[in-house]
C-alpha cells in the first residue's frame, strides 16, 4: 500500500504531505516557545526593582553563536539548493559545514558558557540592609542617574563551603567589577567584553542575605528562563543534527541514488525545522543577553 | 504566491467542476536555473542577518532615553531578521494558501498568549 | 492487545480483493508488526480505544472508591479496604479506612485519568484513527509510523501515570490542574523520592501524553487535507470529520503552551527554581529556601489556555460522532450542515480567548472580567446553534431507536443541562459563589460523562459492525442503555442542590463536620445527598457489565452483518468490514454531500456518497432548491 502525495504534490493544495507535516509541528513549536517568551515577560515585568540582572551573560561568545547559527541557516538551504540542482557532493560539503555549525554551537554552550555561569556567585541583599552595603551597592549613586538600584552583590565565591555549611556565617565574594566601583560611570551599563573580576573581596553577612547562589537556574527566575529556554533550544539544536547527520550518512544518502527528489524534500523540511530554531534564538540572543 | 501563473495541474470533480490548482513549483528538472538564482539571493541574506546581527548588539549599547525604548529597538530588530529567515530561508514570500491560513490561526493564538501577559499588567490587584 | 488482534484478523472471504497494491507488504509482516507495533490505523485506532476503555473503567473505579469516602466518611472498606491497601502500600487505607492523602490521589488521578488517558484517546485517537481515513476515502494516514509513534507515547505516558500509584507516597494528590505553589511543595522529602514520586511523575507522564497528541493532531489534519478521496471536496466532509479536524487544531495549538508550564513546574520542582513560586512563601511556618519572584497566577494562565480548548477537544468529537448517528438514524439529511461546521470553526476559535473565566477567584481587575465574561457568553451561541440543529435534525424523521441511536439522543438533554448549567459560572458574580462547588462538578460532568461518554458509547456500538463485521447485541445494548442513564442523573442532579449549598468539591468527609452541608434540601441535608448519589455510582458501575460483556461476546459471536448494515451513507461503509490493509478494494470517488438520506427518486432511502449522480437526483436537488425560496 503506498500514502499518496509522499513526494509529489496533491492538486489542489499544491504541497506533498511531510510539508504540511513540518509547518502544523513547527505551528505547535511556536505556541511552545510562545508559551515560555510569555513566561519570560510575565516574570520579567512581575520583578522588584533591581530583581532583572542585565549584563550578567558573555555578549562576544553570544554573538559569535548566533553568527554560527545564521550561517548554518544560509548552508542548510544552499545543501538544498544543491540537492534541488542536483549536485551531489555540493551538498555534501554544504550539509557537513551545518551539521558542524550545529555541533560547535552546542559545544560553546554546555563546554563553555554554562560552566562559567555555574562558577559565579550572587548574592541578594535584604532589602533593610542595602545600606550597609552601599559602598558595593551605590544605590545612591543610582539613584542620583535615576537608575534602577542594584540589590545583588555578585562575584567569585571564595570560601565555597559557606553555601551549604551553617556553621559558615558570611560569604567571602571577590568582586565583580560592577560592585567593585559601583559609582563609576562605567558601571552604569552592561559592557561588550566582559571585565576581568576586581581584586577586591567583601564580606557578607549570611544574615543579611535575603537569597546566595551560583548562576544555577534557582539563582533568580531570570537564570531560570534562560536555562530553561537555552536548555529546550539545545535540545531542538541537538535534534536538527541528528537528522542532519543521518541524511548525510550513507544510509540516509542512498536515498539520493533511488529518488533524488525524496532526499531534497527531506532536506527541505529538516531545513525548515532548522531555521525555526534559529529563528528562536534570533529572539533569545537580545532578549537575554542583551536587553 | 504566484497566483498569475498558469495553473499547471486540473482537477476535473466527477460532478463537473473544475478546480484548478497549483503546481509551479513542481519538483522537476527544469527549475534548476530557477534554484540557482536564489542562491545569491541566500547567500546575501545570511550577509544581512550577520549585518543586523552587529547592529542589534551595537544598538543595545546606545542610550534610547529609556531602557523600554532599548527594547523596542532590539525586538524590531529580532523581528526584522526573524521576518528574513521566515520568508527567504523558509520560503515564506512564495509559499501556498493553505500554510498562510496555518499560520495565520497560529499568529492569531500566539497573540492570545501574549494576551495574558497584558492582562497581568493590566490588572490592578496581581501587580 | 489480544481482542484488536482479533478485531482486524476476522476476514471475509469475498471481501479481499488482492488485485489492489494494498496486498505485498501485508503478508510480510510478523504478528508483533501487524498487531502490537503496526501503523494500520485501524490497528491502532483499536489499541487506543481498547486501552482508553480500560483507563476510562479505572478512572471510574478511582471514583467509586472515593464516593465511599464521602457517603461513608471515616468508615473501613468492606473487602475492598484491606486489599487496596496491601495493592498500594501501607498508609493509603489503613484498616481499610481512606486517608486525606490517598482521597486527594484519587480524586487527582480520577481527574487525570478520565481525561487525558480515557476521553481524549477513546474520542479523539481512536475514532479519529479508526473512522477518519475511512471516511474520507484514504488509505491511511498521511505518516503511518508517526501514528504508531503517537500510540505509544500515549501507552507510555499511562504507564508512568499508573507507576505513580506504587511508588512511596502515592500519585499526585495536587488536583488535576496541578496548582502552584502546593504542586511544587508537595509530594517532597521524607519517604518521596526525588524523582519518583507522584507529582514529578504525573508531570513526566504528561509530557509524553502531550508529545502523542502533538504527533496524532499533526497526522489528523495532514491526513484530513491531503488524503480526502476524489470528488471529497470540503463541504462534502461528514461532520464526524470536521469535527475531529477542528479537535485536532485544538490539540496542536494549546498543548505546546501548557508543555512548556510543565517544563517550568519540572524545573522548580527538581531545579528549585521559581517560576511558579512567589517571594516570601512560607511553608509550615518556615520561609521556603527559594529565590521567589515567580507566579503562580501564571501556572493557572499556562494551564487554562489549555484547560479550555481541552472542553471543546472532550465534546467536539462527541457532536461529531452523534451527527453521524443521528442522521442515520433519523433517515433524513442532517439538518443545516453549513451552520454545523461554521459553529464548530468558530466554537475552535474562539475557545482560545476565553480561559480565564476559570480563574474568577483569583481577583482579576474588572475590565479584564468583563472581557473574558464576554467571549464566555459569545461561545455558547455556536454550542447552542449545534445542539438546535441535532434537535431539529430529529423532527419528522422516522426514528430507530437502537441502541447507538439511544445513547446519540440522551446526549442531547444531558450535554442540553451541562452546558445551560455553564451559564451562571460564566458571570463573575454567580461564580465566586459556586467557584469549586459540586455545582461545578455537576456541570462539566453532565458534559462529560452523560454527554461525550454516551456519545462514544453510541461510536462503539454505531462502528463496531465495520471493525469487526459483526453487530453487538442490541437487548444487552439496551440493559447498558437504559440504567446508565438513569443513574448518571441520580448522580448528577443532586450535585447541583450540594454545590447551591456551598459544599466544596474538595471535601474529604462529604461535608459531614460542616453546618452548610448539614442543611435540608428536598428531605435530606446535603450530606445526606452522598447517599444516593454513590449508590448510583456503584449501581452505575454494575451497569458496564453488561456492556463488557457484549463487546468482547460480540467480537467473536455477534451477529454476522454486510459491509453497510445500518444504511448509512458516508465512505467508511463502501469498504469491506473488517477493512483490509490500505481499506478500499477500489479507490473511492465521492459525488454528493455525506447526509444524502431519504433522495426523492432513488429506490432505496440512502443514497451513499460514491454513488454518481443520476438525473432523478438532478431534479430532486431543483425541486429541493425551489422549496428553499
Amino acid at each position: 500500500m503506498d500514502i499518496p502525495y509522499t513526494t509529489t504534490a496533491r492538486p489542489d493544495t499544491g504541497l506533498w504531505n511531510a510539508k504540511i507535516g513540518i509547518w502544523l509541528f513547527l505551528a505547535s513549536e511556536v505556541m511552545l516557545f510562545g508559551g515560555l517568551f510569555s513566561a519570560y515577560v510575565f516574570l520579567r515585568l512581575d520583578a522588584l526593582p533591581g530583581y532583572w540582572p542585565h549584563g550578567l551573560l558573555n555578549v562576544p561568545v553570544g554573538t559569535m553563536n548566533t553568527a554560527i547559527l545564521i550561517g548554518s541557516s544560509v548552508t542548510v538551504v544552499l545543501a538544498w539548493a544543491a540537492l534541488k540542482m542536483r549536485q551531489f557532493n555540493r551538498y555534501k560539503i554544504y550539509m557537513g559545514i551545518t551539521i558542524l555549525c550545529g555541533i560547535i554551537f552546542l559545544a560553546v554552550k554546555l563546554a563553555y558558557e554554562w560552566p562559567d555561569k555555574f562558577q559565579h556567585f550572587g548574592a541578594y541583599i535584604r532589602q533593610d540592609r542595602l545600606e550597609k552595603y552601599e559602598e558595593y551597592l551605590g544605590n545612591h549613586h543610582m539613584l542620583e542617574r535615576g537608575l534602577e538600584p542594584r540589590v545583588e552583590i555578585t562575584g567569585h565565591l571564595h570560601n565555597h563551603d559557606a553555601l551549604h555549611d551553617p556553621n559558615i556565617h558570611e560569604y567571602e565574594v571577590q568582586l565583580d567589577q560592577v560592585n567593585a566601583a559601583p559609582t563609576d560611570p562605567a558601571s552604569d551599563r552592561p559592557h561588550f567584553w566582559p571585565l576581568p573580576k576586581s581584586q577586591k573581596i567583601a564580606v557578607i553577612e549570611k544574615a543579611d542575605v535575603e537569597h546566595a547562589e551560583m548562576f544555577v537556574p534557582k539563582h533568580n527566575t531570570f537564570f531560570a528562563t534562560y536555562f530553561t529556554i537555552t536548555g529546550l533550544h539545545g535540545l531542538h539544536v541537538l535534534g536538527g543534527v541528528i537528522v542532519f547527520t543521518y541524511f548525510w550518512l550513507p544510509i540516509g544518502a542512498n536515498l539520493y541514488k533511488r529518488n533524488p527528489e525524496h532526499l531534497a524534500n527531506r532536506v527541505e523540511v529538516a531545513g525548515l525545522f532548522w531555521h525555526f530554531v534559529d529563528l528562536v534564538w534570533i529572539f533569545v540572543f537580545p532578549l537575554f543577553y542583551l536587553l | 504566491m504566484n497566483e498569475t501563473q498558469q495553473p499547471t495541474a486540473t482537477e476535473v470533480i466527477a460532478d463537473g467542476h473544475v478546480k484548478a490548482g497549483h503546481a509551479q513549483e513542481e519538483p522537476m528538472h527544469d527549475d534548476h536555473s530557477h534554484v540557482a538564482a536564489h542562491v545569491n539571493k541566500y547567500l546575501m541574506v545570511g550577509g544581512l542577518l550577520l549585518l543586523f546581527t552587529g547592529l542589534t548588539v551595537f544598538l543595545s549599547y546606545v542610550d534610547f532615553g529609556t531602557h523600554k525604548m532599548n527594547m523596542a529597538v532590539g525586538m524590531v530588530v529580532a523581528t526584522i531578521k526573524a521576518g528574513l529567515v521566515a520568508m527567504i530561508f523558509m520560503h515564506l514570500n512564495a509559499e501556498r494558501q493553505l500554510i498562510y491560513r496555518i499560520l495565520v490561526f497560529t499568529v492569531f493564538f500566539v497573540l492570545a498568549l501574549f494576551f495574558l501577559t497584558y492582562l497581568h499588567w493590566y490588572d490592578p490587584i496581581s501587580r | 492487545m489480544d481482542v484488536s488482534t482479533d478485531l482486524v484478523s476476522h476476514h471475509h472471504a469475498g471481501h479481499h480483493p488482492h488485485q489492489h497494491d494494498s496486498g505485498h507488504d501485508h503478508h510480510e509482516l510478523g504478528w508483533w508488526r501487524k498487531y502490537v507495533f503496526s501503523t494500520d490505523h485501524k490497528v491502532i485506532g483499536i489499541q487506543y480505544l481498547i486501552t482508553g476503555l480500560i483507563f476510562l473503567l479505572l478512572g471510574f473505579t478511582l471514583m467509586m472508591l472515593m464516593r465511599w469516602q464521602l457517603a461513608f466518611p471515616g468508615r473501613s472498606l468492606p473487602l475492598i479496604g484491606n486489599l487496596l491497601e496491601r495493592a498500594v502500600g501501607p498508609g493509603a487505607m489503613p484498616d481499610g479506612r481512606m486517608t486525606p492523602d490517598f482521597y486527594n490521589s484519587l480524586g487527582a488521578m480520577h481527574g487525570t485519568i478520565m481525561i487525558f488517558l480515557g476521553i481524549v484517546p477513546v474520542a479523539f485517537a481512536a475514532f479519529g484513527n479508526f473512522v477518519v481515513p475511512l471516511q474520507i476515502g484514504a488509505p491511511d494516514m498521511t505518516f503511518p509510523k508517526i501514528n504508531m509513534a503517537s500510540y505509544w507515547a500515549f501507552f507510555v505516558g499511562g504507564i508512568v501515570m499508573l507507576v505513580s500509584f506504587f511508588v512511596p507516597g502515592g500519585a499526585a494528590k495536587g488536583g488535576w490542574t496541578s496548582y502552584t505553589p502546593l504542586s511544587v511543595i508537595t509530594d517532597k522529602g521524607g519517604i518521596h523520592h526525588w524523582f519518583f514520586n507522584g507529582q514529578t511523575l504525573w508531570l513526566v507522564g504528561f509530557i509524553l501524553l502531550i508529545t502523542s497528541s502533538l504527533l496524532g493532531a499533526v497526522n489528523f489534519i495532514t491526513t484530513i487535507i491531503q488524503l480526502r478521496a476524489k470528488g471529497l471536496t470540503w463541504m462534502r466532509l461528514p461532520f464526524f470529520v470536521w469535527a475531529q479536524l477542528v479537535t485536532a487544531f485544538l490539540l496542536l495549538l494549546a498543548f505546546p503552551p501548557l508543555e512548556a508550564a510543565i517544563v517550568m513546574q519540572l524545573m522548580d520542582r527538581i531545579g528549585a527554581t521559581s517560576f511558579f513560586m512567589p517571594t516570601g512563601l512560607v511553608v509550615n511556618g518556615a520561609a521556603v529556601a527559594i529565590s521567589g519572584g515567580g507566579s503562580p497566577i501564571l501556572w493557572q494562565h499556562l494551564f487554562w489556555f489549555l484547560g479550555h480548548p481541552e472542553v471543546y477537544v472532550l465534546i467536539l468529537p462527541g457532536m461529531g460522532i452523534v451527527a453521524e448517528i443521528i442522521a442515520n438514524n433519523t433517515r433524513k439529511p442532517l439538518w443545516g450542515y453549513k451552520s454545523l461546521v461554521f459553529a464548530a470553526l468558530v466554537l475552535g476559535f474562539l475557545s482560545f480567548i476565553v480561559w480565564a473565566h476559570h480563574m474568577w477567584l483569583t481577583g482579576m481587575g474588572s475590565v479584564v472580567s468583563a472581557f473574558f465574561q464576554t467571549t464566555t457568553l459569545i461561545i455558547s451561541i455556536p454550542s447552542v446553534i449545534i445542539l438546535s440543529a441535532f434537535f431539529i435534525s430529529l423532527w419528522g424523521g422516522s426514528i430507530r431507536f437502537n441502541t447507538p441511536m439511544l445513547f446519540a439522543t440522551a446526549f442531547l438533554p444531558m450535554f442540553g443541562i451541562g452546558g445551560l448549567t455553564g451559564i451562571p459560572l460564566s458571570f463573575n458574580s454567580a461564580d465566586l459563589y459556586l467557584h469549586d462547588t459540586y455545582y461545578v462538578i455537576a456541570h462539566f460532568h453532565y458534559i462529560v460523562a452523560p454527554g461525550t461518554i454516551f456519545a462514544l458509547f453510541a461510536g462503539i456500538y454505531y462502528w463496531f459492525p465495520k471493525a469487526t463485521g459483526r453487530r453487538m447485541n442490541e437487548f444487552w445494548g439496551k440493559v447498558h442503555f437504559w440504567p446508565s442513564l438513569i443513574c448518571m442523573n441520580v448522580i448528577f442532579l443532586p450535585m447541583f442542590l450540594q454545590g447551591m449549598l456551598s459544599m466544596h468539591r474538595r471535601w474529604y468527609d462529604g461535608g459531614q463536620g460542616w453546618n452548610i452541608a448539614n442543611e435540608k434540601v428536598w428531605g435530606l441535608s446535603g450530606f445526606q445527598w452522598n447517599v444516593p448519589i454513590s449508590a448510583a455510582a456503584w449501581v452505575m458501575g454494575l451497569a458496564q457489565i453488561p456492556f463488557i460483556i457484549n463487546f468482547f461476546w460480540s467480537i467473536k459471536r455477534g451477529e454476522k452483518v454486510n459491509d453497510n448494515p445500518w444504511q448509512a451513507t458516508t465512505l467508511e461503509w463502501a469498504a469491506p468490514s473488517p477493512p483490509p490493509h490500505g481499506n478500499f478494494a477500489v479507490t473511492p470517488v465521492a459525488h454528493r454531500g455525506p447526509y444524502e438520506y431519504s433522495l426523492p427518486g432513488r429506490e432505496r432511502d440512502f443514497t451513499m456518497q460514491n454513488e454518481p449522480i443520476r438525473d432523478s437526483d438532478r431534479e430532486a436537488y431543483a425541486a429541493a432548491a425551489a422549496a428553499h425560496h
